[in-house]
């Protein structure tokens, strides 16, 4: 236990991660709403929701236009996701789009946004005609555990803690090889050569996981499996170098000479993957669809929130954990076949 | 260590006049390079494809120019050499030698660019800027590939396994140059492209440290 407990620790938590995060429901949403557009006079309106409960949690409904509220004269839940309601809609909603509201009795108030294009628009309800209206509050309930639900990004969310630590396990993994590589130059012993391409392997690995589920998760929410992105670039780019160790390390036939390029080329790739993981992409920021550069906020500014963040930081400690724990049994499967190799020689 | 430095320039350049077809070789595979393409597409008036087009020729041309710094020395000169000179002067004057080749290498290629490919992409552009962006971009190439170069050299491998080394490092690099390259011909203000060029020298700063620390464990043998 005193030596393996981070292995234990790790796999707890990435089936913690695979369980909750996989599990664990999108919160209610509104997605789309027919008609688009409302001009004054009555009108049915059908919306529809994603994991929403319409039939036995919706407590009032209705229009918001610059501050002025229009509250639906009845409503009607056709299934849990799909709701009819009726507006009497008054002359004179000034803005140009209505948000519709729905306030529920286990998920608060829900809002769409811009969910009517305004057709007669005027100076605003006249206050003392108009029939605004004042939704019943509802006591705050204790809402059930939900993941974020975004526009675009849908279930695909979960993908956060899959795609993200892939990438940290593979810098983690290319740090223990740099070091590894460091001292191979420093001391040139032939056992940590074979540590330091151990790491290497095994981060190469996570990096293209890193590749596969960032291309999926590109299809699903751009639509493509690739794009000429700076940080794709700078992704795939760090990919080709160290494949590119490992076919430097195929030409050389002498270990000990071997040894010493491997480590120098090592050295040199990983300063330079850093370059493109953090400093490239924010140099060519403007054209990026990525988030966290050029305009897309990343998760942390506005939906790492709480909830993401509790599965999100297991999932990488577990995920390096992981890694790690592979980089250790290649290591010793590489001193086994090293030490197998010498007995034989013998 | 400072006439240690001046004293293997000299030497890069007596090296280089001593076997003209070297220097001449280099002009010439750019020269028939940008022929071919001329004969290939004419004019081009695109400024996005003569801009790429451009970087792929100059890219190029960098490879076949810098994989022969390390692999002219043969066993003796470099034994020579190393009981000579500390390392570290060499790859800093071998670096140093090879930026000014890529320097006077880019303004060749760009005048043969220009004269058989066509400048009418160049009325609007910012000329200075465009210019900038071209030698730092070829030194940069330099820069990153000494290294590159002298492992190539010391694997005992050809172009081919330079430009497997080389071409993940300097592509990071092309694009930015590009870019800027791409924003010097259309004209835009020095506000927009300055943090390109920061950006360049940051890269190509680093490179040179970088080899500068590495190199002397290659040297050693």
């Amino acid at each position: 236990m005193k030596y393996w407990w981070w292995k234990v620790l790790s796999v707890v938590l990435l089936l913690g991660v695979v369980i909750v995060g996989l599990r664990t429901p999108l919160s209610p949403a509104l997605i789309a709403c027919t008609p688009d557009r409302v001009a004054p006079g009555p009108v049915t309106v059908t919306l529809a929701g994603y994991n929403t409960h319409f039939t036995d949690a919706v407590i009032a409904l209705w229009i918001e236009n610059s501050g002025q509220r229009v509250c639906a004269t009845s409503f009607k839940a056709l299934s849990n996701d799909r709701i009819e309601m009726q507006f009497t809609v008054p002359p004179g909603l000034r803005n140009e789009f209505c948000d519709l509201w729905v306030r529920t009795r286990t998920h608060g108030d829900l809002r769409y946004r811009d969910a009517f294009y305004t057709v007669e628009r005027g100076q605003g309800l006249d206050p003392a005609t108009a029939s605004t209206c004042e939704p019943a509050d509802v006591a705050a309930a204790s809402t059930p555990f939900t993941l974020p639900n975004r526009n675009i990004l849908n279930e695909s969310i979960r993908n956060l803690f899959f795609h993200v630590p892939m990438w940290f396990a593979m810098v983690a993994l290319m740090s223990i090889g740099v070091w590894k590589s460091i001292r191979v130059l420093q001391l040139g012993k032939a056992r940590y050569d074979r540590e330091a391409l151990a790491a290497v392997q095994v981060g190469l690995l996570f990096g293209l996981f890193g590749l596969v589920t960032g291309s999926l998760w590109a299809r699903v929410t751009w639509g493509t499996w690739w794009t000429t992105d700076a940080k794709l670039n700078g992704a795939a780019v760090a990919v080709l170098m160290y494949l590119a160790y490992l076919v430097l390390r195929g030409s050389v036939p002498e270990p000990a000479k071997r040894a010493r390029l491997a480590a120098i080329y090592s050295i040199f790739a990983f300063v330079f993957m850093l370059l493109f993981f953090f400093v490239l992409p924010r140099l060519n920021a403007v054209d990026s669809l990525h988030p966290g550069n050029g305009g897309n906020p990343a998760f942390n500014t506005y939906d790492l929130d709480s909830r993401l963040r509790m599965i999100f930081y297991p999932a990488c400690i577990g995920w390096i954990g992981l890694s790690v724990w592979m980089y250790d049994l290649r290591k010793r499967m590489a001193h086994l076949e090293n030490t197998r190799q010498h007995a034989n020689d013998r | 260590m400072n006439s240690e430095f001046v004293q293997l320039l000299r030497l890069e350049w007596r090296l280089d006049r001593r076997q003209k077809h070297a220097l001449g070789s280099m002009a010439l595979y750019v020269l028939s390079t940008v022929y071919t393409c001329y004969l290939g597409v004419k004019q081009l008036t695109a400024v996005p494809v003569w801009n790429a087009l451009f970087w792929i020729i100059l890219l190029f041309a960098a490879f076949n120019a810098l994989q022969r710094t390390f692999q002219r020395e043969d066993g003796g000169r470099q034994l020579y050499l190393h009981t000579l000179a500390h390392p570290r002067s060499v790859i800093l004057a071998r670096t140093t030698y090879n930026a000014v080749t890529m320097a006077v290498l880019s303004m060749i290629s760009l005048a043969a660019y220009v004269l058989f490919i066509g400048d009418r992409v160049l009325e609007e552009a910012n000329v200075g800027m465009f210019v900038l962006a071209v030698v730092l971009g070829a030194v940069g190439f330099a820069l990153a590939l000494t290294l590159i170069a002298a492992i190539a050299a010391r694997a005992g491998s050809g172009l081919g396994l330079m430009a497997i080394l080389g071409l993940p490092i300097v592509l990071p690099m092309l694009l930015a140059v590009m870019r800027a390259s791409k924003l010097a011909l259309d004209g835009v203000a020095w506000s927009v492209t300055s943090k390109y060029f920061i950006g360049l020298l940051a890269i190509n700063a680093l490179a040179v440290a970088l080899a500068a620390i590495l190199f002397p464990y290659l040297w050693r043998d």
